[in-house]
């Protein structure tokens, strides 16, 4: 069975460009636009993986990391951030929440992210 | 300065125009403001002084009116640099801001150009293919210069940490001529790393900030070489401290130029001839890094005979 992968994401191209892209590879994703659309189908679906953007309508990245790291039924659920915000601080904020790993979109080809993908989704 | 640049500083209303502020608030005119206040006062103070001996009641209370007027004068200057502070912070802010905004779209661009170009979806052959390397390419230069920018504004806004460390200077210049060797070697260019490895001490800073300093050396060496040559990189320990350079035989920078270089925005006449891209933010990015890192920077350059430049950085002594 392929796995699922959840793209939280505001940006329709970025998310179209991904999307195309991972059904290609064989995954099933689910893109959403907001933050509280993202966490209500994490809880829904339950997917292999999440890749999560941090500027999102609704609620926050950092919000819907912290709320899918307290639940039970998400909290084991690898999680990307991908985004194009890059202190250090905000770095820091997102893998001590929890995050698997932090990708700035700026500085990575879609490929190289899509493999960063593989590896952590297999 | 000279007595035409003196004569221009006097033209205070055109300046205080080109700033956009009104006569009260350009520092200029206040500052030539005060400085008659403080010449009309001192003689006020002498004639009064001189003449109505009698009379000290009325030379100190005139003398005190003249200081109040000095103070609010004074006052005024203050805020209106203030004013001038907050403007080039605001400036600062907004690059940042608009720089972020510029991200988004241009991160889509890149991916999307990125997958036409893979082939993922159908293969694109012949003029369509070369089309699209360049908008890649150009894609790419865009990402880089508003990466440049925003380091910029963090620069200009005192929001650039350094997490400084002990590391191999010499390892880092291995790494950035090795991402510069295909470029090089298409324009028949050669880099040469001329020290050895040998027992020269760790460096101590920032390893991601300064190789952005030595990329940005290389990077320069190789475009301002026109034609066949060679880029000679070179460590050294002097003086307590990491001498790094970087020397070509390029194009050198014409002496006029030479006092600008390391400006924001400053690209020589060079530049303009050659056709070179960039930004003209490379050096000055460059400069306050290794500032910041207790180090200097600094260049030998002749027109037509090629440029060295260098930076010293301090070892790690734990």
């Amino acid at each position: 069975m392929s796995k699922k992968i959840l793209l939280i994401e505001d940006e329709a191209s970025l998310q179209k460009a991904l999307g195309d892209v991972l059904e290609q590879e064989g995954y099933k994703v689910i893109g959403v636009t907001d933050g509280e659309a993202g966490l209500k189908s994490a809880q829904a679906e339950i997917p292999d993986l999440i890749l999560l953007d941090l500027i999102l309508p609704k609620m926050p990245g950092f919000e819907v990391l912290k709320a899918l790291k307290s639940d039970e039924s998400t909290k084991d659920i690898p999680i990307i951030v991908l985004t194009n915000l890059e202190s250090m601080g905000d770095i820091e904020k997102a893998l001590e929440l929890g995050a698997t790993t932090y990708l700035v979109k700026a500085s990575y080809t879609l490929e190289e992210v899509v493999s960063k993908i593989k590896k952590i989704c297999g | 300065m000279n007595f035409k640049s003196v004569l221009e500083q006097l033209n205070i209303r055109a300046t205080c125009k080109q700033y956009g502020l009104g006569l009260w608030r350009c520092p200029q005119f206040l500052f030539l403001l005060m400085g008659l206040v403080i010449i009309v006062t001192a003689l006020v103070t002498y004639f009064l002084g001189t003449r109505y001996v009698a009379d000290p009641d009325t030379v100190s209370l005139i003398v005190l009116i003249l200081t109040i007027i000095l103070f609010v004068i004074t006052f005024s200057m203050t805020r209106s640099l203030e004013g001038l502070a907050e403007a080039s912070r605001l400036k600062s802010e907004f690059i940042s801001i608009i720089s972020h905004q510029l991200r988004s779209p241009l991160s889509s661009l890149k991916w999307a150009l990125e997958i036409l170009i893979s082939g993922r979806f159908g293969k694109i052959e012949g003029k369509p293919a070369d089309y699209l390397q360049i908008l890649a390419d150009n894609a790419k230069r865009m990402g880089e210069l508003i990466s440049s920018l925003l380091i910029v504004s963090r620069i200009e806004q005192g929001r650039f940490p350094l997490h400084k460390a002990g590391f191999s200077l010499i390892n880092l210049a291995e790494e950035a001529i090795a991402e510069f060797k295909p470029v090089a070697i298409a324009s028949n260019i050669e880099i040469v790393l001329e020290t050895a490895k040998s027992n020269l001490p760790q460096a101590f800073g920032d390893s991601s900030q300064l190789k952005l300093v030595v990329e940005n050396f290389i990077d320069n060496a190789v475009r301002y070489t026109k034609g066949a040559g060679k880029v000679a990189v070179a460590i050294a320990f002097q003086n307590d401290k990491l001498l790094f350079s970087v020397k070509d035989g390029g194009v050198g920078i014409p002496k006029e130029d030479q006092k600008h270089i390391f400006q924001k925005f400053f690209r020589s006449g060079n530049v303009l001839k050659y056709q070179t891209q960039g930004s003209g933010l490379g050096l000055y990015i460059a400069k306050s890094i290794i500032e910041k890192s207790g180090g200097k920077i600094g260049f030998k350059s002749e027109q037509d005979k090629g440029s060295t430049f260098w930076f010293t950085i301090p070892i790690n002594k734990k």
